[in-house]
């Protein structure tokens, strides 16, 4: 009943024609103006009473400061703190709420999320083992690829489980919802149990660098990093936009979107392939985030519609938006020191995964 | 022209479907029936190329297998026994995605208001703003046709037959949408096209069908024209019921045959 009342809802502020098109369009634009207004308030935001507003202006104008030390002081905070971090908010929020979008178009699932489903896991386990194994066992890794092992192992533990999680739940071309999910779990735990080996192995500075690292922030940020790893998020999220009509077609079934015209193999390794890479990419660098993927994208279905050609846009948008409102809530919070951004995502977004779940309770398929 | 030659289809390890021949010509609907579980379904979805099999299909004298889906697409378009849907689209939603990969055929302004028209020739003008999820089973299944119509909106492409398989496309219908559903096949093979349906009312399928294959335990057990193949002894033989064709019943008993539609 409240599941037919809530789609009714929708249905009265839908146009009638069943064109949500002009409507999604709208929205999109007022997530371009939201996500201005966030980038702004972050860069204003902090710790410091550095003012973002001079420095620009002054930049702009080419204004010599009156307080040349201060005005320098102020220029290290906001080019080298304020505004990598600010990039790689953006980066990662787009980045962790389209592979959200596209996990659930993919599996056929509401619920599927990279962090829900053990990617996000997989990807930890390969950074852990780099962090604690770098300089011994994996020295030669490490030695190769230098800035990019990191990045690197996430991507590949991230791809591991991903390809690991569609073979299990996949029989026939047909996904199964269930398996899935608790094969998932199952690996999940493998996952967390093998960083837990990884952990106990790791020496005191380690330790410390991990605990922080699981808990999530994006406090590390600084422009080599966002060299390292911006490419890859950037690269992965504009393959996505190519994904929308297929995975449009995918609601309908594998078989059938396949009789629609859509290479359906091929759609599906491109999205596990973008998907890793992107998660894989953002766990490297903030540690584990979560809620961002599956919040996002579902506000977005009951706002515009599942169109995929609309949802991953809007998507990348908001999910942008909320993860640097996280952080400007993170580092000014418990200011001078900072709450890990996990920390603030968790607290808003469990809540509201349990009100999805209870919502949908009793319905057959999730 | 779809033509198969000794097709035959194995799920976990138990042959379904052995050494089938069929061919369904352009310009004619072709019926496949059949008792539960003779394999109807898994042949459809052999031609169609859903399912892995041994033997050949061709499609317009092309070997399905090495066509692209895209390809494919443009050639035929296919309506499953059910869909069920995965994210709260609209019906035009659904029906537009239709038009995602073939080609409908008409001119390319057109295509806009393909989905209402399509939706007009299954009985569902003013559909278009609902919920998918929220309509009956019987109004969703005319929904998926529609989509499947403006797939191969127009029954033959740059001269070349395109071909529509439905699965049994008007077993949750009521009587009235089971012929208008019937009629639309019926008037894309007039116009050139082809169609390969399984049905499972054989007054239906004699009203409709130009061609019937009947299957039985995943092999051929009669193919011809409804006079050739839907008598008594084969009825009896494949559905294991003795029933007489032709004989009206005794009594009072009312009866209602489709082919006394007006």
């Amino acid at each position: 009943m409240a599941e037919q009342s809530v789609v009714a809802a929708a249905g009265s502020v839908m146009a009638a024609d069943g064109n949500r098109s002009a409507r999604a369009r709208v929205v999109i634009l007022l997530l371009c103006l939201a996500l201005a207004l966030s980038v702004f308030l972050s860069l204003t935001a902090g710790a410091s009473d550095a003012s973002a507003v001079r420095v620009i202006h002054d930049w702009f104008t080419g204004a010599v400061p009156a307080d040349a030390a201060l005005a320098a002081r102020d220029q290290l905070i906001v080019y080298d703190i304020r505004m990598p971090r600010v990039l790689l908010g953006v980066l990662i929020g787009a980045a962790l709420a389209v592979c959200g979008a596209v996990m659930q178009g993919l599996f056929r699932n509401p619920l599927a999320d990279p962090g829900l489903i053990g990617v996000s896991a997989g990807s930890s386990l390969g950074a852990v083992a780099i962090i604690v194994l770098g300089t011994t066992w994996l020295a030669p890794v490490t030695l190769v690829l230098g800035q990019l092992a990191l990045p690197l192992a996430a991507f590949v533990g991230g791809l591991a489980v991903t390809f690991l999680l569609y073979a299990i739940a996949t029989r026939r071309g047909q996904t199964s919802v269930a398996t899935m999910l608790l094969a998932g779990i199952a690996i999940s735990a493998l996952a967390m149990a093998l960083t837990g080996v990884l952990i106990f192995m790791a020496d005191d500075r380690q330790l410390r660098d991990l605990t922080f690292w699981q808990l999530g922030s994006l406090a590390g940020a600084t422009w080599p990093k966002i060299a390292t790893v911006g490419p890859v998020i950037a690269l992965a999220l504009s393959a996505m936009p190519f994904l929308s009509r297929g995975l449009n077609a995918l609601a309908l079934g594998e078989a059938t979107a396949g009789h629609l015209g859509i290479p359906v193999q091929r759609l599906k390794y491109t999205a596990i392939v973008g998907v890793s890479a992107a998660v894989g990419a953002s766990v490297a660098v903030s540690g584990g985030i979560g809620f961002i993927g599956i919040v996002v994208p579902h506000v977005l279905r009951l706002a515009i519609g599942p169109d995929n050609r609309y949802l991953l846009p809007a998507s990348a948008l908001l999910g942008a938006s909320m993860l640097l409102l996280a952080d400007a809530v993170a580092r000014t919070i418990v200011a001078p020191a900072e709450l890990p951004i996990g920390i603030v995502t968790a607290v808003a977004g469990a809540p509201f995964f349990l009100w999805i779940l209870l919502r949908k309770r009793g319905v057959v398929d999730l | 022209m779809i033509e198969a030659r000794d097709i035959s289809v194995a799920l976990g390890g138990k042959r379904i479907v052995s050494h089938v021949d069929f061919a369904a010509r352009p310009g004619e609907v072709s019926a496949i029936v059949g008792p539960n579980g003779s394999g109807k379904t898994t042949l459809l979805k052999a031609l169609t190329g859903e399912l892995a099999y041994t033997g050949t299909v061709t499609l317009n004298g092309r070997d399905l297998s090495a066509m692209k889906p895209v390809e494919a697409a443009t050639l035929r378009a296919v309506l499953p026994q059910a869909t069920s849907l995965a994210f709260p689209f609209t019906v035009r939603e659904i029906v537009r995605l239709g038009l995602i990969g073939g080609r409908s055929g008409v001119l390319p302004g057109e295509n806009q208001r393909l989905p209402e028209r399509a939706l007009a020739r299954v009985d569902l003008d003013g559909f278009a703003g609902r919920f998918y999820q929220e309509l009956s089973g019987g109004e969703q299944q005319r929904v998926q046709l529609a989509r499947v119509l403006c797939q191969v909106w127009a029954p033959v492409l740059e001269g070349r037959p395109r071909y529509l398989y439905l699965d049994e496309p008007v077993s949750s219908l009521d009587v009235k949408h089971q012929l208008i559903i019937m009629n639309i096949a019926r008037d894309f093979a007039r116009r050139g096209g082809g169609v390969v349906a399984i049905l499972h009312d054989l007054n239906l399928t004699a009203m409709y069908a130009d061609r019937i294959f009947v299957l039985s335990r995943g092999q051929l057990a009669a193919a011809g024209s409804p006079q050739d193949v839907l008598n008594d002894e084969l009825i009896e033989k494949v559905f294991d019921c003795r029933l007489k064709v032709g004989a009206l019943p005794t009594g009072s008993v009312p009866f209602v045959l489709p082919q006394s539609a007006a």
